[in-house]
């Protein structure tokens, strides 16, 4: 092999490069996220699998039927009816924005703008 | 181009079939694949890589696009013409982060006249340039699925890609930039007649093959929505090593989307997609153009072979040259044939000192 060792240089940076997952990781997959969910309440406004992937596809719906049109009648979430408010909605069962939604935001690398406009709330306050 | 339109779709049908057969083939195309496909891109990379450097380089065939180095008072394009390792090193470095050859693309025309024009065309440079650096981020930003705690980069990518705030979940600009990219080299293949006449399965395939991927990626992100969870554990399982099985209802898309990416990389190192490692080993852009200062040894050449300059080889033939009628540099030694044994003697000592090579 002519030029072997910048051949060989390049390779190894390249193969480093490539397997960065592989060796960053450290063999340790982490901890799956954990979400509490609430006790007093048993159902959502939707089934899990659909709040599992689409959720900021429905708050999304909720902010622009509630602030853009004024449609603000409640949403049934079996035997109770919800309002259309991430505040005052969902965070009445999910009390806990750090163990329900950061959690797999965290997870994911995700960084929703909610909170850019809404307070989180706290417990002290 | 059907060809190879139908090879990727047959591929997405397979990858359909593999996430509905029930969990095992799940566990082939989730676990199995992706590893076999990962080793195939490392391993081939590594292979094609050792043969190129593996081949000799003849000759010293920098591509020479401006002034060589030459007399003091003549300017030097020092970076298109490079004569040293630094050049080499600059004229690289734009060719690999710029895409510089691109840049200095023309189109030629014929007019009415008859009348031949070039004129600078960019749109296959800023297609190019965009395409690579949108994949580059793109595959930067996926690392967020392959480590657990993310690195510090991805969070400043994401908010920068996502900065539009346009759609929920975020329309990320390289999404965009990158289908509009791919769109054009690939209609670039079927307007421009002479493109279009050098173009083969080979130039196709991979278009198609980094569309679908794209589409089913964007499908993922912002119409069907996956169970993004679902999908760490299983890409966390396979940065780990763990040949866990992959978690239920990961849905047909993403089982598509992965096994196109592991067609990808199974295919890389045997087709036109090595550039990737390719451009580094260029001759024509990884030599300095300086010839007239160190010589290039051949690698192809016998060292038993010793070189013979003309002037050894008048030396060796200078009798039949000139018994020839042949014009000679110089002409034999004036007879003397009152002692010719002497004359003789003198002549073949000057032949054996002439005989060491020129070099």
């Amino acid at each position: 092999m002519y030029d072997s060792k910048l051949v060989i240089t390049g390779l190894a940076i390249f193969v480093i490069l490539m397997t960065f997952p592989l060796w960053y990781n450290g063999g340790n997959a982490g901890d799956l996220p954990k979400v509490e969910k609430p006790t007093n309440y048993k159902q959502c406004v939707e089934d899990a699998a659909y709040m599992r992937t689409s959720h900021m596809v429905l708050l999304d719906d909720w902010r622009d039927e509630a602030l853009r049109e004024g449609k603000r009648e409640k949403v049934k979430a079996g035997d109770i009816e919800v309002e259309k408010s991430l505040m005052n909605g969902c965070m009445m069962c999910h009390v806990d924005k750090a163990k329900f939604c950061d959690q797999c935001h965290q997870y994911a690398a995700v960084k929703p703008y909610c909170w850019d406009c809404h307070f989180v709330p706290k417990e002290t306050l | 181009m059907k060809f190879s339109f139908l090879a990727v779709i047959a591929l997405v049908a397979l990858a359909f079939l593999g996430a509905n057969l029930g969990s095992g083939m799940q566990y082939l195309f989730g676990v199995i694949i992706p590893y076999v496909a990962f080793f195939l891109f490392i391993g081939g990379f590594i292979y094609r890589v050792t043969q190129w450097a593996k081949s000799p380089v003849p000759f010293s065939i920098p591509t020479t696009s401006g002034q060589g180095k030459s007399l003091p008072w003549i300017n030097h394009a020092k970076l298109d013409n490079p004569s040293t390792i630094g050049g080499v090193i600059g004229r690289m470095a734009l060719e690999v982060f710029a895409f510089r050859s691109l840049f200095k693309n023309t189109k030629a025309e014929i007019h009415d006249g008859p009348k031949l024009t070039y004129e600078s065309s960019k749109w296959l440079w800023i297609a190019g340039l965009t395409f690579h650096y949108c994949f580059l981020i793109i595959v930067i930003r996926h690392m967020r699925l392959f480590t657990n705690p993310m690195p510090f980069f991805i969070e400043p990518l994401e908010y920068l890609d996502g900065f539009l705030q346009v759609t929920v979940p975020a329309l990320y600009i390289t999404d965009l930039l990158f289908v509009g990219a791919v769109t054009f080299l690939f209609v670039r293949r079927l307007v421009n007649p002479q493109v279009r006449y050098i173009s083969f399965a080979a130039d196709y395939f991979p278009l198609f093959l980094i569309l679908a991927i794209a589409t089913t990626g964007i499908l993922m992100r912002y119409v069907i929505r996956v169970d993004i969870v679902g999908i760490k554990e299983l890409t966390m399982n396979l940065a780990t090593f763990s040949f866990a099985a992959p978690p239920a209802n990961l849905g047909s898309t993403f089982f598509i989307h992965l096994f196109l990416i592991c067609a990808l990389m199974a295919y890389f190192p045997f087709s036109k997609l090595m550039h990737l490692g390719g451009v580094f080993l260029s001759p024509t852009r990884n030599m300095p153009n300086d010839s007239r200062m160190v010589r290039h040894i051949n690698p192809w050449n016998d060292p038993n072979i010793k070189p013979h300059s003309y002037a050894g080889y008048e030396d060796e033939f200078r009798e039949f040259m000139a018994g020839a009628g042949l014009p000679l540099e110089k002409e034999l030694p004036p007879e003397e044939p009152e002692e010719p044994a002497e004359a003789e003697e003198t002549a073949a000592e000057g032949e054996a000192a002439q005989e060491t090579p020129a070099e």
